[in-house]
């Protein structure tokens, strides 16, 4: 270390300045809008969840757009039909056992290709710890995670949910897949509903 | 230049309301204006502290980027009257094997010495409670109470932390007193009197207040006063008798319910009377903003005197919490280095140099 030494009255001058310095960043965080989201009174005016956050995993429908890939197409897909295949990429990739997945094999009787159909995708969302392995690991775009966070229940046994059996409708709130409110910096997130 | 402002003679008003309207005698006069004084200096207090304590946790929060208590009462104002129902609700326990005696008195010195302070405030003009001829000298000698209480509660409640915390706060308060009673002085010097209410009077008229009429002594004693005066309420970088981190909550770990809650009272409160000291000394008191224009002069002279007192008071209220969650802790090396090798030195300076300005006449008056 460098000796700094300093003279009385410069150590004076200098604890002066460095007080005044400190002084001068609090009190420009004063008068700076606080930023603190009023939670459950912002709920349905200025709360934003970023699109990416994790709150849950939903099956993906086909979509109007959709149902003219080709890909689509040869599975013979309709709109609002899940794209699972039962491959059970996702159930491997799981670290925790989140997933799982009943299928049992079944013949066209046109073709006579087999073909796995799938029974039950069950999803534990309270052994789940978001870390996506999952839709990484899917190779047909079928699952996804949303931002609907509120997910508590007085029931252990009620975060067990069936993928494939639910139609998901959206979230607790309204626009929250789309991000709800703009997200703001700087504004009084205190506005009630 | 005797002048009258307003309110000034509601005292002697409700006085003569009792002797000559309603014919009391003098005993029951005084007795009846010792309780009303008494249940007013009490009720002030309590007052006062919820406020404080709103206030901090509310500017607390805005230097930290937080907005503070939301969800009791609207914006929260209810929140520190549900603490304070939390805390009237606790049980107080004894500690084993603690000093009973001296456990259960500490808390009543250290509140005691507040509301002995509290109640030598100028609130306006005729309005102080007590007035003595001294009164200056008196009140940090009264201050000097609350230093006995800290000590003894860290003493009885058998308790490493909480004796570690009592020296610390020994040492400091007895260390900071010294530069409170030099810029005490300093002010003494320039007004002449100890009277509270003969400070204050010394300040009234156009750029009267000590920190214009004694220009820079007065303006160092007024820094070196609130820094000193910080330390003394045992609060901001100063804080270190409770200092969290090291000692639990320093002397008052061991106490609950109101034990704790006279503690807790006693502490923002200090804050308030170190602020109205001053106020007192160095803002002008309950004496109105006069510039030396008549017409802007006798505006400022309807505005009654007491809130001229608490608007002052409660700027340098901020300054101090400003202070307060600006600095970190400074150790307790460092806090006797700052008041024996800076602070008391300079403060001695501060009182020569207001001597030299008052004997060659080179205050700032505007005589009128």
């Amino acid at each position: 270390m460098e000796d700094k030494k300093q003279s009385y009255f410069g150590e004076v001058g200098s604890a002066l300045k460095t007080l005044a310095t400190g002084l001068k960043v609090t009190m420009k965080e004063y008068f700076t809008p606080k930023t603190t989201e009023q939670y459950p009174e912002n709920r349905k005016t200025t709360l934003h969840v970023a699109k990416r956050h994790r709150g849950r995993l939903v099956f993906k429908r086909v979509t109007e757009d959709e149902v003219n890939d080709p890909q689509i197409q040869k599975r013979g897909l309709k709109v609002g039909d899940y794209k699972c295949t039962a491959c059970t990429m996702c159930e491997r990739a799981c670290p925790n056992d989140t997933i799982k997945i009943t299928s049992h094999m079944e013949t066209d009787p046109e073709t006579g290709r087999k073909k796995k159909v799938l029974d039950d995708y069950q999803y534990d969302l309270g052994d789940c710890m978001f870390c996506e392995l999952c839709v990484n690991a899917c190779n047909f775009d079928a699952i996804e995670f949303v931002n609907d966070f509120e997910n508590s229940v007085f029931d252990r046994s009620k975060l067990v949910l069936h993928l494939d059996k639910e139609k998901y409708q959206g979230g607790s709130l309204p626009n929250i897949i789309d991000g709800g409110a703009d997200w703001s910096v700087g504004t009084f997130n205190t506005k009630t509903k | 230049m005797e002048k009258v402002y307003i309110l000034s003679s509601l005292p002697q008003m409700f006085d003569s309301l009792l002797r000559d309207t309603c014919g009391l005698s003098n005993f029951w006069a005084v007795l009846i204006e010792c309780v009303l004084v008494g249940l007013l200096v009490l009720a002030a207090y309590a007052t006062l502290a919820i406020i404080l304590i709103f206030m901090e946790r509310k500017v607390c929060a805005y230097f930290q980027c937080r907005i503070g208590p939301m969800r009791v009462g609207p914006w929260g104002t209810l929140q520190v009257i549900a603490d304070v129902l939390k805390m009237l609700i606790k049980e107080i326990f004894f500690v084993d094997r603690s000093d009973k005696l001296l456990y259960c008195i500490a808390p009543f010195l250290v509140i005691i010495a507040s509301v002995g302070t509290f109640s030598f405030l100028p609130w306006s003009q005729g309005w102080n409670v007590l007035d003595f001829n001294v009164g200056i000298f008196l009140l940090t000698a009264i201050s000097s109470i609350g230093v006995i209480g800290i000590f003894m509660a860290g003493w009885a409640s058998n308790n490493k932390y909480s004796v570690v915390s009592a020296m610390r706060g020994a040492v400091q308060l007895i260390s900071y007193e010294m530069s409170l009673g030099l810029c005490l002085i300093s002010a003494v010097i320039l007004t002449g009197t100890m009277q509270i209410s003969g400070i204050v009077e010394a300040q009234t008229g156009p750029w009267q207040w000590l920190i214009f009429q004694g220009h820079i002594p007065a303006i160092l004693a007024f820094l070196v006063f609130c820094i000193a005066g910080n330390a003394e309420a045992n609060r901001g970088p100063f804080d270190l008798a409770e200092a969290e981190s090291e000692l639990t909550a320093g002397y008052h770990t061991e106490y609950s319910g109101m034990g704790f809650g006279f503690f807790y009272l006693a502490e923002y409160l200090n804050l308030f009377v170190v602020s109205g000291i001053a106020t007192t000394v160095f803002l002008g008191g309950w004496a109105p903003v006069n510039i030396g224009i008549a017409a802007f002069d006798s505006v400022m002279d309807y505005i009654p005197g007491i809130v001229w007192f608490l608007g002052k008071t409660f700027v340098v209220v901020f300054l101090l919490m400003w202070i307060r969650w600006t600095f970190p802790r400074l150790r307790i090396d460092q806090i006797l280095k700052l008041e024996w090798k800076y602070l008391m030195p300079l403060s001695l300076c501060i009182i020569v140099l207001m001597v030299i300005c008052v004997s060659f006449g080179l205050t700032f008056t505007i005589n009128g």
